[in-house]
């Protein structure tokens, strides 16, 4: 980990009139991690998501992507950055409207004049790096299952090369199976193109199987620890959620199965 | 012909390509980020309208590669190797050649074609309209017999007719309908005393005004404006709101409890909308009435008490009520036309939209349809 973190992240603070949802929170998300944010309902997730995302700009703080701080940033600027990133929603939020390719395709032909041609190759190269059958590209968001259309989301967001991944929930809604499927893919992912993926998740499943390590939003300020460090935490919100009997669970099934 | 494109655009990285078609080579140099990729595809789109022999990419000067620029290198090259062409890749080849070996095993081998305009596309095309009209008259069917039995049972015990319900469509479609309707009623009397006037003028029949202005705005204007008008504020109302609850799975969870989605969401915004049109037309009339009598005293400097005694030789017992038997019937038009469509919505909000429009489309249609049979059995039977 030589390289410089990709985001650094200083003394954030966001406040809603009167209620403060982050107080000075500090982390850095190092390149070609991936990056776990938990928390319970109401402890900013969102938030946070959002300001690193640059669709909201914190009271106060900074937030540094590859160097630049965002925070200040005009319009312009900002939109530089955000073709770097890579987005998916917890609904998939495709345009129900689009077919498969079109959804892939549309931030493609927003961002650069290409011919038809490389353009459906593109499209195609997304579809296969998801792992979708290529003869989903005709079909419209309304006739995919939840797993596809997480995986058509996941090919949209990957449409531009983006340096850093976000995925909000992106297993929440899928069976195991399916979960589990789209864990390996996130995982593989990072493997061969050395994405840096930063999610948030309420999965135990996926955060023990994929998180290299784990921001905890507890209290208005973050805990930030590898996986191992944060079950071991003391903190009685993260003693409850690690080792309810859900917890347990997840993490006893990935110590026994990480012999890989 | 050895122009070579560069990439100039924002945020420029200084990659270039440039294809030598004498030389058969192709020379890439710099990174090539995602961003560059349409300098690299117009240059592989000219190396592939040219189709040389033998290929020799010349990748010594390139930096590293965007996964998209290197899958659409990747790709020409297969495409030209099978066709039969010699490539050669001189210098590092991009790290993701490997990493595509994998890709092309999975997932099939082509994009599904554009469908294309011949003859049997466009009998499926056809056959596939057939069979949603032929479910769509079913689906009316199903839906008329459905309500028509929920209808019975209400009937047996009027406790469970949603009186609740029923009064607040009311006053949604009702009551708050009310400004409209009597504004544009009044303007509509207003334009047809005043054409009325000009007309009758040259023959000294000006007194007729009231006539026409009575029997138009009483049997036909009135009605007629106002069911128009609420196709398009209901109709619309209707099926938009139960297309979301159709989307939602509300309609499904109201079955899950027991209950029946006709009983509890069609049938109180169709009893609703049928007492609610007639009372609106009222309302219409006796704006158009008024509208008609302030014109005529402005036009034809008729007061206010001859108005009313030209009136009542104008119009006969039957006029009032030859307009307004009509509105229930309308009225019942538009709520059945606007729940069944929001009802038909499934999948997506793209449907919702389209049928929303249908809606009111066809709610208007009908009610005009229906006027017109109304104009003929009434002139039949001397009403």
């Amino acid at each position: 980990m030589a390289a410089p973190p990709l985001i650094v992240v200083r003394d954030v603070v966001n406040s809603f009139g009167p209620q403060v949802v982050h107080d000075g929170v500090s982390f850095d998300v190092n390149a070609g991690e991936i990056f776990g944010i938990v928390g319970g309902s109401g402890s900013g997730k969102s938030v946070l998501l959002k300001t690193l995302l640059g669709l909201r700009r914190p009271d106060s703080g900074t937030v540094e992507v590859e160097g630049r701080d965002i925070t200040g940033m005009d319009d312009s600027e900002l939109r530089a950055v955000k073709r770097r990133y890579g987005v998916t929603f917890q609904h998939g939020a495709l345009f129900s409207s689009l077919t498969v390719a079109d959804n892939i395709a549309l931030p493609i032909v927003e961002a650069m004049d290409l011919d038809e041609a490389a353009l459906s190759r593109l499209v195609e190269l997304r579809l296969r790096m998801v792992g979708l059958p290529l003869d989903s590209a005709a079909k419209f968001p309304a006739q995919l299952s939840g797993g596809m259309v997480k995986r058509v989301a996941l090919a949209r967001a990957l449409a531009l090369d983006p340096a850093i991944l976000f995925l909000d929930e992106p297993t929440a809604g899928l069976d195991p199976i399916a979960a589990s499927a789209f864990d390996e893919l996130v995982l593989y992912l990072r493997g061969t193109l050395g994405l840096t993926i930063v999610m948030v998740t309420h999965d135990l499943d996926t955060l023990a199987r994929t998180c290299d390590r784990v921001a905890v939003l507890v209290d208005r300020k973050v805990i930030l620890d590898t996986l191992e460090g944060i079950v071991a935490n003391e903190h009685p919100w993260i003693r409850h959620y690690f080792h309810g009997a859900r917890g347990r669970a997840a993490i006893a099934l990935q110590e026994g199965g990480d012999g890989t | 012909m050895t122009e070579s494109a560069r990439d100039t655009g924002p945020g420029a990285t200084g990659f270039a390509a440039q294809f030598d078609p004498g030389a058969g080579r192709l020379t890439l140099a710099g990174h090539c980020p995602m961003a560059s990729a349409p300098v690299l595809a117009r240059e592989l789109a000219r190396v592939r309208t040219a189709a040389p022999a033998a290929l020799q990419v010349d990748l010594s000067a390139a930096g590293g590669f965007d996964i998209g620029p290197a899958w659409l290198l990747h790709g020409a090259v297969a495409d030209l190797r099978a066709a039969g062409s010699r490539v050669d890749l001189h210098g590092p080849e991009p790290r993701h050649f490997a990493y595509f070996g994998e890709l092309q095993a999975q997932g099939g081998d082509a994009l599904p074609a554009e469908p294309g305009g011949t003859f049997a596309t466009w009998l499926a095309d056809l056959g596939r309209r057939l069979a949603t009209h032929v479910r769509n008259s079913y689906e009316a069917l199903v839906f008329g017999g459905r309500l028509l039995a929920s209808a019975g049972t209400v009937w047996r015990s009027v406790k469970r007719l949603r009186i609740p319900s029923v009064v607040r469509h009311m006053h949604e479609t009702g009551v708050q309908a009310i400004p409209i309707v009597a504004v544009i009623a009044f303007l509509i009397s207003v334009i047809s005393a005043y054409i009325g006037a000009q007309q009758l003028r040259p023959y000294g029949a000006e007194i007729f005004t009231v006539d026409l202005v009575a029997l138009g705005v009483l049997r036909e204007l009135g009605v007629l404006l106002t069911a128009i008008m609420v196709a398009g504020r209901t109709g619309s109302a209707y099926a938009a709101e139960l297309g979301v609850m159709k989307l939602n799975d509300e309609v499904d969870a109201l079955e899950s409890m027991g209950l029946n989605p006709y009983e509890v969401l069609v049938l109180p915004r169709v009893v609703a909308l049928v007492l609610v049109l007639p009372l609106l037309t009222v309302v219409a009339d006796a704006m158009g009435l008024a509208g008609g009598a302030l014109l005529t005293s402005y036009l034809i400097d008729l007061p206010w008490p001859q108005f009313v005694m030209r009136l009542d030789s104008a119009v006969a017992d039957t006029t009032f009520w030859a307009g307004l038997v009509k509105a229930p019937v309308f009225g019942l038009l538009i709520a059945l036309t606007g729940t069944l469509r929001g009802l038909q919505v499934r999948e997506s909000s793209r449907e919702l939209g389209r049928l929303t429009t249908v809606a009111v489309v066809q709610s208007i249609f009908l009610v005009i349809f229906a006027d017109a049979l109304f104009a003929i059995f009434f002139l039949e039977i001397d009403f």
